[in-house]
């Protein structure tokens, strides 16, 4: 039975680090302030390294830029892209934290239809803290939030749930359309509020928006590859994509679960319909390809970790995608890569901390 | 005297002329680009394959004037979300009440801005004794036991209870059915007014359902809604809808141990959204309030599950919960959707949760043998109709629950007799 929490939503502001990638400014910040002051920022700055990008007074932050990234990796900053936000998974690599927040900095806070600000961050932790419930629908959504429960019907067994690994947030304003739908509805807003999350069940596929995603680092970190996409790639707009296909098929895999539905943000850019439909061109047409591979993707038992489940897609990919277009044996060299870096990174204590300096003031313990 | 042309106009000319041999036009300056464009236009060889070529070149005036004369490159196989509703008339809908109680004036008069343009069919609980008291201004047909015991003979069935509404979706003829618990009535939404639950179930139904891959902006077909970046795109026209599955507010559908334990907690939360369950997702269908078209999968929805303490409060029943796990893998397994969500209905009190702990312990134990069968069952391909997927459901169910329960083996023989009592009684065209 769900139990109702009484207690406050813990900050865990020594635990989740806010990644944001950037080529432009961060003066969004300003409006998130009071929400996100206690924690600490991870900037990755996109584009031209000699820029300065400033960042507000009073933040607590490191930030990259593509001349620490190709010092910290060496040859292998190849996997990380360059001239799109699929960089920010690089933030996600260099955290030290148990938990990620990443935000575009287009992303404002929205407003509940009572006119209240939305802390998205508070509601990130309050899904990713309370279990999933991948096995069997709840017709009420998420059991564990105050006020709900599991419905009649709802086996006991499986009411304790599983760990949470993914919380996707959703957006007002401006929704996340592809390029046709933009050009098709070019002032369509999304004005809807819908008070609910929930669990995509297992073996149900998504579209993962990197927007306003939270994810518990630990679980399942390594998957939370954005691709390559940008410059000299010849897709972009799919990274996001990319990393919740890998990422729900592994939860599914390993018994985590991913939670879709509140906190919102305020969505205020709507980028070019044109510039988008160039980048997304192949990617609409992939995915075609790309959706039947993933429903029918199965990891062998022996990959009980997220590496080798990675590791092991990568494979696939190579052997089923790869005859799609010469793109993804790239791809799946350069998730190979990744799981490398991330290694090498992320060994336990004991390895150097140099290497990973960084461009702003060095992270206080 | 005529100004003969420029050697700079012949060129763009001949351009036009050559349109088709040119793979890449971004080397020209943007000024003789617009021309280009412009005259390309006049000629009327404006084509996919050349638009793409001027929106490859990148320039902002170009892509620009493309925008301001609102023209669309279609990309084949895309479509705009297609927003047509089937339209349906009101005599394709009937309103199907199971009577638990005898006095259903104030349940009906509530109901009556809602379901007075309606065919209603009321069948009594055979256990009821008294005559039903049902106010004027209704299209009603009232079923009773004697009705009952006529045209269902000897079956293995039993009408009693919540079970007497099925008898209602055996003797419908109407395409769709809305069927909702005697103890509930109309709520209201965000914006105060009366939620019409026969319109949204309606909506709910008429609309395409996308259970292959979840749309995380929900139902895509709502306005103000689509699909969102990523959705492929040969997904998008989505399946029939053949289930809707609206939600409660107040009382909502918590079993007996749930609202022991709480008995303060009311449902308050009005989620504004309709969302289709993933195929190969098993969910808990409550009877209370819910739509389906009665063509698709009408013989997938029958009182088969008894439980040995059935009663007549929700919380001492589970054969929505059964019949709904089946009809679910019916309709994942004949492609059709299913739907959750909207609309909601205010359920009162009624009955004690704490009396009826003992009653449904059963059922929630059951529930326990239950949901690993259903995980694990597969349909043969070769059956097509909705009958036929009840009878193999029925002898899976025989084989594998039979030996754990009882229960289970009576249920296999009453879905055997469902489908047998549907196709002499039930089955005619709308």
């Amino acid at each position: 039975m769900a139990d109702s929490k009484v207690a406050p939503t813990p900050l865990l502001k020594d635990e989740l680090d806010i990644v944001i990638p950037t080529i432009r400014n961060l003066e969004f910040l300003e409006q998130w302030r009071p929400y996100f002051q206690p924690y600490h920022l991870i900037i990755v700055q996109d584009g031209d390294p000699s820029k300065t990008i400033k960042v507000p007074e009073g933040f607590d932050y490191e930030l990259y830029n593509r001349n620490d990234i190709n010092r910290i990796l060496g040859p292998k900053a190849s996997c990380i892209s360059f001239k799109d936000s699929a960089c920010r998974c690089f933030g996600f690599m260099v955290s030290k934290k148990k938990y990620i927040f990443t935000i575009d900095d287009d992303c404002f806070v929205a407003k509940d239809p009572s006119g209240k600000e939305i802390n998205a961050l508070e509601q990130h932790v309050k899904n990713i803290l309370s279990p999933s419930t991948p096995f069997f629908f709840n017709t009420l959504y998420d059991p564990y939030r105050d006020g709900a429960d599991f419905v009649r019907g709802y086996p006991f067994s499986l009411r304790e749930g599983v760990p949470t690994a993914v919380s996707h947030g959703l957006w007002l304003n401006i929704p996340d359309y592809d390029a046709p739908t933009q050009l098709v509805k070019p002032l369509e807003r999304n004005t809807r509020y819908v008070d609910a999350v929930l669990t995509i069940p297992k073996g149900t596929l998504f579209p993962m928006c990197g927007m306003n995603l939270t994810f518990n680092r630990e679980l399942i970190g390594p998957a939370m590859y954005f691709g390559l996409m940008g410059d000299g790639q010849p897709i972009g707009r799919y990274d996001d994509m990319w990393a919740g296909w890998c990422t729900k098929v592994i939860c599914d895999h390993l018994g985590y679960g991913v939670k879709t539905g509140l906190p919102y943000i305020w969505h205020s850019k709507a980028s070019n319909p044109f510039v988008n439909l160039k980048k997304e061109y192949k990617g609409i047409y992939w995915q075609e390809e790309l959706i039947p591979f993933f429903q029918a993707v199965t990891l062998p038992k022996e990959c009980t970790t997220v590496p080798k489940c990675y590791i092991e897609l990568s494979k696939q990919v190579k052997a089923k995608l790869g005859k799609v277009d010469d793109y993804f044996n790239k791809l799946a060299d350069a998730m190979v890569t990744w799981i490398e870096a991330w290694e090498e990174l992320n060994l336990p204590a004991g390895k150097s901390a140099e290497s990973t300096t960084a461009n702003g003031p060095i992270p206080k313990k | 005297m005529r100004t003969p042309p420029s050697l700079l106009s012949l060129t763009v000319d001949s351009a036009l002329l050559n349109l088709s041999n040119i793979s890449d036009l971004s080397p020209l300056p943007e000024h003789i680009l617009l021309d280009l464009f412009l005259k390309t236009l006049r000629a009327g060889k404006l084509n996919e394959k050349v638009l793409k070529l001027f929106i490859a070149t990148g320039k902002d005036e170009v892509l620009a004037l493309i925008r301001s004369l609102n023209i669309r490159p279609i990309v084949d196989p895309v479509l705009p979300t297609s927003k047509s509703q089937l339209k349906i008339s009101d005599d394709e809908i009937d309103i199907v009440i199971g009577a638990l109680r005898t006095d259903l004036t104030a349940f009906l008069n509530d109901w009556r801005p809602v379901f007075s343009r309606f065919h209603l069919i009321i069948v009594k609980d055979p256990d009821l004794k008294e005559e039903l008291k049902i106010p004027e201004g209704f299209n009603v047909d009232i079923y009773t036991k004697s009705d009952i015991d006529r045209l269902v003979g000897s079956s293995s069935i039993l009408f009693y209870g919540y079970s007497c509404r099925y008898f209602g979706f055996l003797v419908s003829r109407n395409k769709y059915i809305v069927s909702v618990d005697d103890d509930c009535f109309p709520a209201k939404d965000k914006d105060g007014s009366l939620v019409d639950i026969v319109a949204q179930h309606a909506a709910n139904l008429t609309t395409p359902a996308t259970p292959f891959f979840f749309n995380t902006l929900y139902d895509p077909y709502r306005k103000g809604a689509d699909f969102v970046r990523g959705y492929p795109f040969s997904l998008r026209s989505g399946v029939q809808c053949a289930l809707s599955c609206g939600l409660w507010l107040n009382l909502a559908d918590y079993d007996a141990p749930t609202q022991a334990l709480k008995p303060e907690q009311r449902n308050s939360r009005y989620v504004d959204a309709v969302l289709t369950v993933p195929a190969r997702a098993l969910m808990p269908m409550s009877g209370i309030n819910i739509a389906f078209d009665r063509e698709l999968v009408g013989p997938a929805l029958f009182p088969a599950l008894r439980l040995a303490g059935e009663g007549k409060l929700r919380w001492e029943t589970m054969e929505d919960i059964w019949s709904g796990m089946c009809a679910k893998v019916v309709c994942d397994h004949l492609g059709f959707g299913v739907k959750s969500g909207l609309p909601y209905v205010w359920r009162t009190e009624r009955g004690n949760a704490i009396d009826s702990l003992r009653k449904e312990w059963e059922g929630v134990k059951l529930m326990e043998e239950v949901v690993p069968f259903f995980q694990a069952l597969r349909l043969k391909r070769t059956t097509v109709k909705a009958e036929d997927c009840v009878i193999e459901v029925a002898k899976e169910v025989k084989e594998q629950l039979g030996k754990v329960d009882p229960v289970f083996g009576r249920a296999a023989e009453a879905m055997v007799d469902w489908v047998r009592l549907w196709r002499a009684v039930g089955s005619s065209s709308s």
